[in-house]
């Protein structure tokens, strides 16, 4: 069922939403997160249909952030908080608030969304795009635990990447670099097979590819070896070689979801190798919400000796 | 375990929780390949595996089956048996990189060339395919024909693993049929390979539910302290099923319900339910603590009293009229066998002492569901008066483990009024709610485990034969004394089982 609510505060919210669970039937649902989606009008359609896919396995409360911007100084003086109330069926498993802010109001839309988080549950803001300088120093930021931002939804991948080194936090993480979790799996198999020490690498990938560099750099974190970029035509990441004493082991991806992977002394084999729909990259995200160290690592591009400080 | 040269993989660290558990090259071998378990169960769970991406590279399958079938036609079975049963949606290119690993031999358990050739397809994999020198050989086959197999694979030199990698055979129930045969049978099975290379499949064991019997226990505080015998007043463990026995009359008579689910499954749960907390999370303090408690185990004196068998009989089940027992095709009309039975089994140690332990199966129940139900005490003292607790029943703990795995806690509320009035209610969890499409078949599981190596799943030999010491007593004293009693298709069982929890001053839940 749907609610919509104009000009309104957390707290009708919160009235509307018990309201809405009491109408059909389940007074209380096993969510186990609250997502906050900071987005404009224009990729919000998108980016809670993703949500609520993924919500298919991580039953969560989606809070949807819109900031308005009027059209007229006077309206722009205005403060104002609308908000839509989905519960059942239209939210996927859970429940979804989209919040639109008008005025002041777009500035603080912290004080909104407080209220509204699961008690206990953990927070996870995403940006699908326009995501801040500094992620954690955001308000809206600074309330999760984990921090999503896309780097293919920038103009300048390769300078944000370098924003996102400087303002790296524990919890930060990109989907650039979830979209490389296949990609790094496989490449560890083939490790696991090969057994050998690497001496040489190479990452293949289109032009200003923030995916291919975060590769590229993980690799010479983990190897020990400098890692040439190689341009080619797309799309994203189309192959990686890793060069040992008797042979490259490469996996090729010209194209479409099907790649090869050759070892030395070994015939190529066939490998499946997707593209993932962005439902998926948050599903994966959702699956662990603490901080991600090995994406620090990817970022920084150096190896860390130091211990992990869980184990 | 085997000797593995250990090799530091640069590209995995422990903080790299993304990667995901991938086999290492490895191979499984299907015997019995053209059954229903290996078509329903087996194929659509190696699918499910490769399509989450935890199957290595080279993976193959080798099927095994007395068809005159080429490797082609054996990959179109796969595909349709993948196509019917997988749960994961179906993806070409998956299914193409699964496709190229796929052999299959044709013959006979007893013939040497097909064994010689299924020698020859695992070099070739081995050079063609990366696979290591590591295969896993399922044997879905009949327990009779174990012996020829294994004998076969030593023969021909297959179960013995070349230097730095491994070997192992995974075996299904029935583990034998008393403690004598399942002693033969281990003998025969660890005569060709190691025990500790040796995977006794039970698909409970996979279950999401059941692993979360530990977790519920050992992560939390607020269970583990009322968890024994100063406030749980008894344990049920039931698993019903509205199936009759279909086809297998061939195996199930003479056979019956308490060795086909309770000295097995039910068994299981039970350890799990009631063991001591293990030193660490590994196969080895597993075995140590489950061994425990079914050593603890403790029959009733009077067996008579305290076990009940019954047979289904002819009745209106779920708007369907279906036939009894007696009456199935292929089925003596003066056998025995039961289709029902329940135990009652006391706990000898400090925990449970005094706490029973009621364990009940059968075929054509009310409904499929298998649960554990830990039954609490009533409150020493109530500063309320009788009126208002007349309908409190006692508190419990209900682990689901299928179907809708889950767990309820009953506990009493008070009715909204003005007059105090106190009724059971329950609190609900439910791994489709909280964790919705997640949870992979228990097959997934488990064949990942085995290519992985990680015993952690599989009741070790230890324990079956434990399990058929506390089961051949009460199958004695059934086999000699009494009848089988009858109860009608749809019900909950036969009033004897009823009568039985009665003489103790209980009753059974509804599951």
């Amino acid at each position: 069922m749907k609610i919509d609510l104009t000009d309104t505060t957390a707290s009708k919210i919160n009235k509307a939403l018990v309201k809405g669970r009491r109408a059909i039937g389940t007074p209380a649902v096993g969510m186990v997160l609250t997502m906050v989606i900071v987005t404009d009008e224009e990729n919000a359609y998108d980016s809670i249909k993703a949500a609520e896919e993924a919500s298919h396995e991580h039953p969560s409360r989606t809070l949807v952030v819109i900031k308005r911007h009027a059209r007229t100084p006077r309206e722009r003086t205005q403060s104002r908080l609308d908000a839509e109330v989905r519960v059942g069926s239209e939210a996927g498993t859970g429940e979804t608030v989209i919040l639109r802010t008008y005025g002041e109001v777009s500035d603080h839309a912290d004080s909104v969304v407080l209220p509204l988080l699961l008690p206990d549950a953990p927070v996870v803001v995403w940006w699908p795009v326009d995501a801040p300088q500094n992620p954690s120093k955001d308000p809206l930021g600074a309330l999760a635990q984990r921090r999503i931002t896309d780097l293919y939804a920038v103009e300048n991948p390769i300078e944000a990447l370098r924003s996102r080194i400087r303002s790296y936090a524990p919890g930060d993480t990109d989907l650039a670099w979830t979209r490389l979790t296949p990609w790094r799996s496989m490449l560890a198999a083939a490790l696991d097979q090969a057994r050998v020490p690497i001496v040489s690498g190479a990452v293949e990938a289109e032009a200003e590819n923030p995916a291919a560099e975060l590769l590229a750099r993980w690799l010479e974190a983990r190897l020990n070896v400098t890692i040439d970029r190689v341009v080619t035509a797309g799309p994203v990441v189309t192959a990686v070689r890793l060069g040992t004493a008797g042979g490259d082991i490469v996996i090729d991806r010209p194209e479409g979801p099907l790649a090869t992977l050759s070892l030395p002394g070994q015939p190529p084999r066939t490998l499946a190798l997707k593209v993932r729909t962005t439902s998926e990259l948050i599903a994966e995200e959702l699956r662990r919400l603490d901080a991600d160290e090995m994406y620090a690592v990817a970022l920084r591009g150096e190896g860390t000796k130091e211990t992990p400080s869980h184990v | 375990m085997s000797t593995i040269p250990v090799w530091d993989n640069p590209l995995r660290d422990p903080r790299d929780r993304r990667l995901p558990r991938i086999a290492g090259p490895s191979g499984l071998v299907i015997f019995g390949v053209t059954g229903d378990l290996s078509r329903k169960k087996l194929m659509p769970a190696v699918y499910d595996l490769a399509n989450r991406g935890l199957l290595p590279p080279g993976f193959s399958l080798l099927g095994f089956a007395r068809r005159d079938w080429e490797d082609e036609d054996f990959a179109e079975i796969v595909h349709d048996a993948v196509r019917e049963h997988a749960r994961t949606p179906f993806r070409e290119e998956v299914w193409q990189q699964l496709a190229e690993g796929m052999r299959f031999i044709p013959g006979d358990f007893d013939d040497d060339d097909a064994f010689k050739q299924l020698k020859t397809a695992v070099e070739e994999l081995d050079a063609a395919r990366g696979t290591g020198g590591n295969f896993a050989f399922y044997l879905s086959v009949p327990p009779k024909f174990f012996p020829k197999v294994a004998e076969q694979l030593k023969k021909h030199g297959l179960a013995k693993a070349p230097e730095g990698s491994w070997r192992r055979a995974v075996i299904e129930k029935p583990f034998g049929h008393d403690l004598a045969s399942a002693r033969d049978l281990n003998a025969v099975v660890h005569d060709v390979f190691d025990p500790d290379q040796v995977f006794r499949i039970d698909h409970y064991l996979g279950k999401e539910t059941v692993q979360n019997i530990l977790a519920l226990r050992f992560a939390n505080t607020m269970f583990e302290p009322i968890w024994n015998r100063s406030f749980v007043d008894h344990v049920q463990i039931t698993m019903a099923e509205d199936i009759g026995i279909g086809g297998r009359a061939g195996y199930y008579d003479g056979i019956g319900s308490a060795r086909d689910v309770i000295q097995n499954h039910l068994l299981q749960l039970m350890a799990l339910t009631a063991m001591e907390e293990p030193a660490s999370f590994d196969a080895a303090s597993l075995l140590t603590e489950k061994l425990k408690v079914l050593k603890a185990v403790k029959l009733p004196d009077d067996l008579g009293d305290h076990t009940v068998r019954a047979q289904y009989a002819a009745a209106w089940q779920g708007g369907e009229k279906v036939r009894g027992y007696l009456e199935e095709e292929g089925i003596d009309p003066a056998s025995t066998t039961d289709t029902y039975a329940a135990v009652k089994l006391n706990v000898d140690n400090r925990r449970w002492a005094g706490v029973p332990f009621y364990l009940r199966t059968g075929k054509r129940l009310g409904r499929r569901v298998t649960e554990i139900a830990v039954v609490f005490q009533r409150a020493p003292h109530s500063p309320f008066d009788s009126t208002a607790t007349e309908e409190l029943g006692q508190n419990a703990i209900v682990i689901r483990v299928q179907p809708d795995e889950g767990i309820t806690v009953r506990f009493g509320s008070k009715v909204p009024g003005t007059s105090m009035e106190i009724r059971d209610v329950t609190m609900d969890f439910a791994y489709g709610e909280s964790f919705t499409e997640s949870s992979p078949e228990a097959y997934e599981r488990l064949i990942l485990d085995v290519l992985l190596g990680d015993a952690n799943l599989f009741p070790r030999h230890q324990e079956v034969e434990e399990s058929w010491k506390i089961l051949d007593p009460i199958e004695e004293y059934w086999a000699a004394h009494g009848k089988t009693a009858q109860y009608a298709s749809g019900s909950w069982g036969p009033e004897e089982a009823d009568e039985m929890l009665a003489r103790d001053g209980r009753s059974w839940r509804r599951p």
